[in-house]
């Protein structure tokens, strides 16, 4: 039987290997032998198979598909890879641009689909993923009952990483399916934001604001904070509303979700939505100065107090301590 | 025009959310139920465009058990025509792949023009739902939508992720999936909870679908083990005073985070 483990590798608007690529690249290499799916790109595509041998990818197939036509081209190409590796199981991320072309690719082929792990192992049984779900509130374990398990993995969640592997790039012969798709009519990339910040997901420590900040210029106090502890910055939902920040910093529920080493929030209330995004931080550290607010319920150190005080003598005790 | 909003039903995310540990299910009873928070703005924009657009039926459908009647009663109060409520045994504890055949499945037995859902659920958090249904029913999918512009015979709207829009356009029938970020949802008035006690509310068990889905014969993804991990405790909460940062340094030095 094959041991290969199809991976479906999404590219950012950069034209680079996404980030999630590694670790679901390093997943796949605890379960059998990992084979890189990668649609479209054309025009980065020696790079990108190179990236994806780098993290640990023994085969890379390269696959085309009508770049207008919106999803239906990424399931064909998985149903094509699918046919020519006749894999254990089907990885790919828990992103806007994966999951839906792998729950789709399940419906097609019939297969089980888990959702947002948080891991994956083999056992005596087969595949097996690994979730945290109502907000980390629950591990829950889950395994398809049988045939080739289809699994999204939360972006960042995976630790494991692969070992460089040679090169060996295949084009995919890809049958279109003639699935009625939605037409992408128009394709808006913004810049890449300037920073020499760490990335929010995956990020060791982060530094979030909330409505309490008041601005989007006195948002500037977070980034103060971030950049002396060398933090990545995050905000609340009514935060991003207000406009004080991009809906790409949104930590919670329908945010990014982190679990960093230190999370640091300001003037943020604790709504449940957001809790469930940054809960399972390691330390939480919360400065409001409402002391009812729900944040001080799951903070390891509450300051009752105002960001306009507390915060520049933080930075400035943070600055001292450092010499 | 037929627009069918896909309803779920939700244990309010602002009370408290259980797991059962045996079966590993939602714990329907111990939360308050509510139309999930998001699909709720989906609804709210199909009754303003029903509102806008006479001869438009909006019908909320709903895969979930016979206590969520009064949940999906909701729908009606908020101003949707119908509603159809799919229930049966065989689907406790369905999976993404049963949900999808069985809301697909309906879907072809009521018929649409449109299908509106919302783009991820909060207590699911999977967010794949609508394009599985688009790939069962081959109709072309529109998910993650910021707006909607609707006509007659064509659907269109930008999809945001992270830095890239797409300007997504189809023919009818489609489906399409709203965010978090579409207008809030109007309140139900007692005028509209009246109403809807006389609105048709069909309940409908897997035979009456006319669907040949044999819930054993997929593949069925299966928990087999959950574990709760303890809720996080409070640590120490001070008021802010002259030495509060000091402190503060102290305490992060202490745990090795700076
Ligand atoms: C479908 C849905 C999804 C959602 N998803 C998310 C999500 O992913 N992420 C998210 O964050 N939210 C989400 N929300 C929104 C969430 O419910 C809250 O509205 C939001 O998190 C509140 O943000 P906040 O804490 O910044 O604002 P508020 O709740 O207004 O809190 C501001 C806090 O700042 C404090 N404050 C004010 N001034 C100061 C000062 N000078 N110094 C110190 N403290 C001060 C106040 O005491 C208050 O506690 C979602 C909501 C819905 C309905
Ligand atoms: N059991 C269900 N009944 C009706 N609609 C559902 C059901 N499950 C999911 N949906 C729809 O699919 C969307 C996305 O849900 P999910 O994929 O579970 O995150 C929801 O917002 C609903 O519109």
């Amino acid at each position: 039987m094959s041991k290969n483990v199809l991976v479906l590798l999404d590219v950012d608007p950069g034209g680079k290997l996404a980030k999630s690529c590694a670790g679901l690249l390093g997943g796949a290499a605890k379960l059998g032998e990992p084979v890189a799916l990668i649609v479209g790109h054309a025009e980065h595509t020696d790079a990108l198979a190179a990236a994806a041998a780098e993290l640990g990818a023994t085969r890379v197939l390269l696959a085309e598909g009508d770049p207008t036509a919106f999803v239906t081209p990424v399931v064909d190409a998985l149903v094509a890879a699918a046919g020519v590796t006749n894999p254990i199981a089907v990885l790919g991320a828990q992103s806007d641009q994966g999951k839906e072309a792998l729950a789709r690719f399940a419906m097609r082929t019939g297969a089980g689909v888990a959702i947002d792990a948080v891991d994956v192992s083999a056992d005596a049984e087969g595949v097996v993923a690994h979730h945290s779900t109502y907000g980390g509130a629950y591990t829950v374990t889950s395994s398809v009952t049988f045939g080739v398990p289809v699994i999204t993995v939360r972006q960042g969640a995976l630790e494991a990483r692969g070992e460089k592997q040679p090169l060996v790039v295949e084009k995919l012969l890809v049958e279109p399916s003639k699935r009625k798709s939605a037409v992408i009519e128009g394709v808006e990339i913004s810049d890449a934001p300037k920073t020499s910040r760490p990335e929010l997901r995956g990020a060791a420590k982060v530094i979030s604001g909330g409505r309490g900040l008041g601005s989007a210029e006195k948002f500037g106090l977070v980034e103060q904070l971030a950049d002396a502890l060398g933090a990545a910055v995050g905000a609340s939902r009514a935060a991003v509303d207000a406009g004080f920040v991009p809906q790409s910093f949104q930590v919670g529920q329908t945010g990014v979700q982190v679990a960093p080493q230190l999370y640091i929030a300001l003037g943020i209330s604790g709504a449940i939505q957001h809790k469930a995004g940054m809960q399972t931080s390691k330390t939480i550290v919360a400065i409001n100065t409402d002391d009812t607010a729900p944040i001080f319920d799951i903070a390891d150190y509450g300051v009752v107090g105002d960001v306009f005080t507390v915060v520049p003598q933080l930075i400035a005790a943070l600055k001292d301590s450092a010499v | 025009m037929k627009i069918v909003v896909l309803v779920k039903d939700v244990p309010d995310t602002y009370g408290e959310r259980t797991l059962n540990l045996e079966t590993g299910l939602a714990e329907r009873d111990k939360s308050d139920r509510v139309i999930d928070e998001i699909v709720e703005r989906g609804l709210e924009f199909a009754i303003s465009f029903a509102e806008q657009n006479e001869g438009t039926e909006v019908i909320a459908l709903s895969m979930a058990t016979e206590q969520s009647s009064a949940t999906i009663r909701k729908a009606l109060a908020m101003g949707a025509d119908r509603a159809v409520l799919v229930v049966d045994e065989a689907l406790h504890g369905a999976d993404i792949t049963l949900t999808a055949q069985v809301l697909a499945a309906a879907l072809s037995h009521i018929g649409f023009d449109l299908i509106v859902a919302g783009d991820q659920s909060t207590d699911g958090v999977g967010g794949v739902i609508p394009a599985a249904i688009a790939e069962l029913l081959d109709i072309p999918q529109l998910t993650r939508l910021a707006s909607i512009e609707l006509s007659p015979d064509r659907v269109s709207g930008p999809r945001t992720s992270e830095r890239v829009t797409l300007t997504l356009t189809a023919p009818l029938p489609a489906i399409v999936s709203v965010t978090e970020r579409f207008a809030e949802p109007r309140f139900a008035n007692f005028k509209g909870i009246m109403a809807a006690k006389k609105k048709p509310f069909e309940v409908l068990s897997l035979s009456e679908l006319n669907a040949t889905i044999d819930v054993m014969s997929a593949p069925r993804s299966i928990m087999t083990n959950i574990v709760a991990k303890p809720p996080r405790q409070a640590g120490v909460k001070v008021v802010a005073d002259g030495d509060t940062a000091q402190h503060l340094v102290e305490f992060l030095k202490k745990n090795q985070l700076v």
